[in-house]
């Protein structure tokens, strides 16, 4: 009877079962409910990715069949070359790479100096600036568009240029504020220690508190890699040119070009402008998850 | 000033003897000067991009200014314009109805994610779901927006054969001025479900257990805990999702534009799309800030209103 009772009440992951269930196995009809749910909605979330991979393999003819096949059976590659064929690809993605890596590298940079100042370093004003730093981020980006296109290509002259993507990316009140919180966590006691041996403030904030921080600027970073490579808006209205453009523009027009004609050029142009944000995401995936559940709970 | 007895690395001589490490005074100075020069970079970007130009874009609303010619001082003449120009109006309409029909179902499906997943936390398989379920937001709002074009071609869509198959007619997705704001908000909420549904994680993980173990002992059930337990003490985490989703959202742009241009009509025209028109297709400076002044106060008005809404059911412990 006890061990009735417990099986039905226990937690996971408690030690002291009797028989081991695996802890994906559904026990009740709730549970049961839950799966069909996770299923459904994760089917609904892979079929399109599916869809795009294998139709991008398929010859141009084939490409709008339906049933639609799930799985390729050509292995047709025609399509990723002919992407080449119709937009400058390679200076596309080219562009689309130095634009984010910049971008990535310069938040990191004024994110962790300006989010150490306010975490630990200390000059009058500093608490009035932080709430300026904050309010900023309730500014909509849209509003700021027009006259950031005027600024750039009037004031600086960087119309149509890769400079006028990256310069306004490179501060970043988010991650200002991120990276101060990370920097909050860490005790103070390190900081005093390493005083105590005669280090400087740049040394202590170079070889003390930034190593500690790098899960945060692991979420920086990957965040500002994937805003920056998907960025559309901002592109549309500051570059002109077709071989500066980055690979959003470059998919915008290759669909507009294949209208009705064959869609697995274009597919195969999304899936190849889509991996770098994959890979980058493999590698930080850890800390972007965690750090963002985080954030949710601080809300 | 510098002393000679170091105790850790020699390389403190270079510092001016003002700011030598040794007194309280000389910290005191050199955290001062650090922390001016390691701000200076983010202050600076931020008044020359964002906070310059949002003041800008107010005086510009103030402004007709068409690029070729200097601008010249309006007065109110473009709110008095825009207020009565029915494009304009029916582009606001059109953002709310998307962004509402989007949030509603972006914080459902992601609720109900969080707590399905959570019944299989730390298990392999939670680990999978949470992967799956995040890889759309990886992708850009083109790449979305031209694949589920493509799935929601009224004739050779993926979507549509699917529904044929239960029996159900063909669905003008895309080409109907009823259909189309459903079917963006359908794109959007599909590339965004996965960020939303970490947030809730979030919330959903740190719940307090002992509450819920006390309530299931006094009988709440089901549907009952979930409406009077789970979702009350989950409040804090659906007030911060819905905030980011509806700012977010009342600035789309990405979806609407590479769908359906703003078509079939102006069904599915939103107000940065409006806004983007005005000034750079029609060269309308002027014009176009004061429309983009109106959506920022109308965001801060609906997040001001969340907020004082949220008094009223978000319940903090």
């Amino acid at each position: 009877m006890t061990v009735i009772n417990r099986l039905s009440t226990r937690r996971r992951g408690d030690e002291d079962v009797v028989e081991r269930i695996p802890d994906w196995m559904p026990r009740n009809a709730a549970d049961w409910l839950a799966m069909a749910f996770m299923v459904a909605i994760g089917m609904l979330t892979i079929m399109p990715i599916i869809w795009v991979m294998s139709t991008s393999l398929r010859t141009p003819a084939e490409s709008f069949t339906v049933p639609p096949e799930w799985l390729p059976e050509d292995l047709y590659f025609g399509n990723y070359l002919q992407v080449f064929d119709e937009i400058p690809f390679v200076y596309q993605m080219g562009n689309s790479f130095f634009v984010t890596l910049s971008t990535v590298v310069g938040q990191l940079t004024t994110a962790t100096l300006a989010g150490y100042t306010f975490a630990r370093l200390y000059f009058p004003g500093r608490d009035a600036l932080f709430w300026v730093v904050l309010a900023t981020l309730m500014i909509p980006y849209q509003a700021t568009l027009i006259p950031l296109f005027v600024i750039i290509s009037k004031v600086f002259g960087l119309a149509d240029t890769l400079w006028s993507l990256i310069l306004p990316a490179l501060p970043t009140a988010f991650g200002t504020f991120l990276l101060r919180q990370y920097f909050l966590q860490i005790p103070v006691e390190y900081e005093e220690a390493a005083m105590m041996d005669g280090a400087n403030q740049f040394q202590i904030f170079r070889r003390v508190y930034l190593p500690m921080v790098a899960p945060g600027m692991a979420i920086l970073a990957v965040l500002a890699f994937n805003g920056k490579w998907n960025d559309f808006l901002t592109p549309l209205i500051f570059m002109n040119t077709t071989s500066r453009f980055p690979i959003t523009l470059g998919i915008n027009d290759l669909q507009r070009y294949m209208m009705t004609g064959s869609i697995s050029v274009v597919l195969a142009a999304i899936v190849m402008a889509t991996l770098p944000v994959v890979i980058v995401y493999i590698f930080g995936q850890r800390y972007l998850i965690e750090g963002l559940m985080v954030g949710g709970l601080k809300g | 000033m510098a002393s000679e007895a170091t105790l850790g690395s020699g390389r403190r001589n270079w510092l001016p003897s003002w700011l030598a490490g040794d007194t309280v005074q000389g910290i005191r100075r050199q955290r001062m000067v650090l922390g001016i020069l390691f701000l200076l970079p983010t202050l600076i970007g931020l008044i020359l991009f964002v906070l310059g130009p949002i003041v800008v874009a107010v005086a510009m609303g103030f402004m007709k200014w068409n690029v070729f010619r200097p601008p010249e001082f309006v007065a109110l003449k473009n709110f008095a314009r825009l207020f009565q120009h029915d494009l304009v109006g029916n582009s606001f309409s059109n953002t709310f109805v998307m962004m509402a029909m989007t949030v509603g179902m972006l914080e459902v499906f992601a609720i109900a994610l969080a707590l399905s997943v959570h019944r299989f936390a730390r298990s392999r398989l939670a680990y999978f779901f949470r992967t799956v379920w995040f890889l759309p937001v990886l992708l850009s709002g083109v790449s979305v927006a031209v694949t589920l074009s493509y799935m929601f071609h009224t004739d050779f869509g993926v979507v549509n054969y699917y529904l044929g198959v239960l029996g159900i007619d063909k669905v003008p997705w895309l080409v109907s001025s009823d259909v189309v704001r459903l079917s963006v908000s359908l794109a959007t909420v599909w590339r965004n479900l996965g960020f939303t549904f970490i947030i809730y994680l979030g919330g959903v993980s740190a719940l307090p257990q002992e509450i819920l173990e006390a309530a299931t002992v006094d009988g709440a059930r089901g549907l009952k805990r979930l409406w009077l337990i789970t979702l009350p003490l989950l409040s804090p985490t659906i007030l911060f999702a819905t905030v980011i989703d509806v700012i977010r959202l009342l600035q789309f742009f990405d979806e609407p534009y590479v769908m359906t241009r703003g078509g079939p009509g102006d069904s599915s025209r939103t107000a940065v799309m409006m806004v983007y028109d005005t000034a750079f297709a029609n060269l309308e400076f002027g014009y176009a800030s004061s429309i983009s002044v109106v959506l920022f106060l109308i965001i801060l008005a609906v997040t001001g209103f969340q907020f004082l809404l949220s008094k009223r059911w978000v319940f903090y412990q």
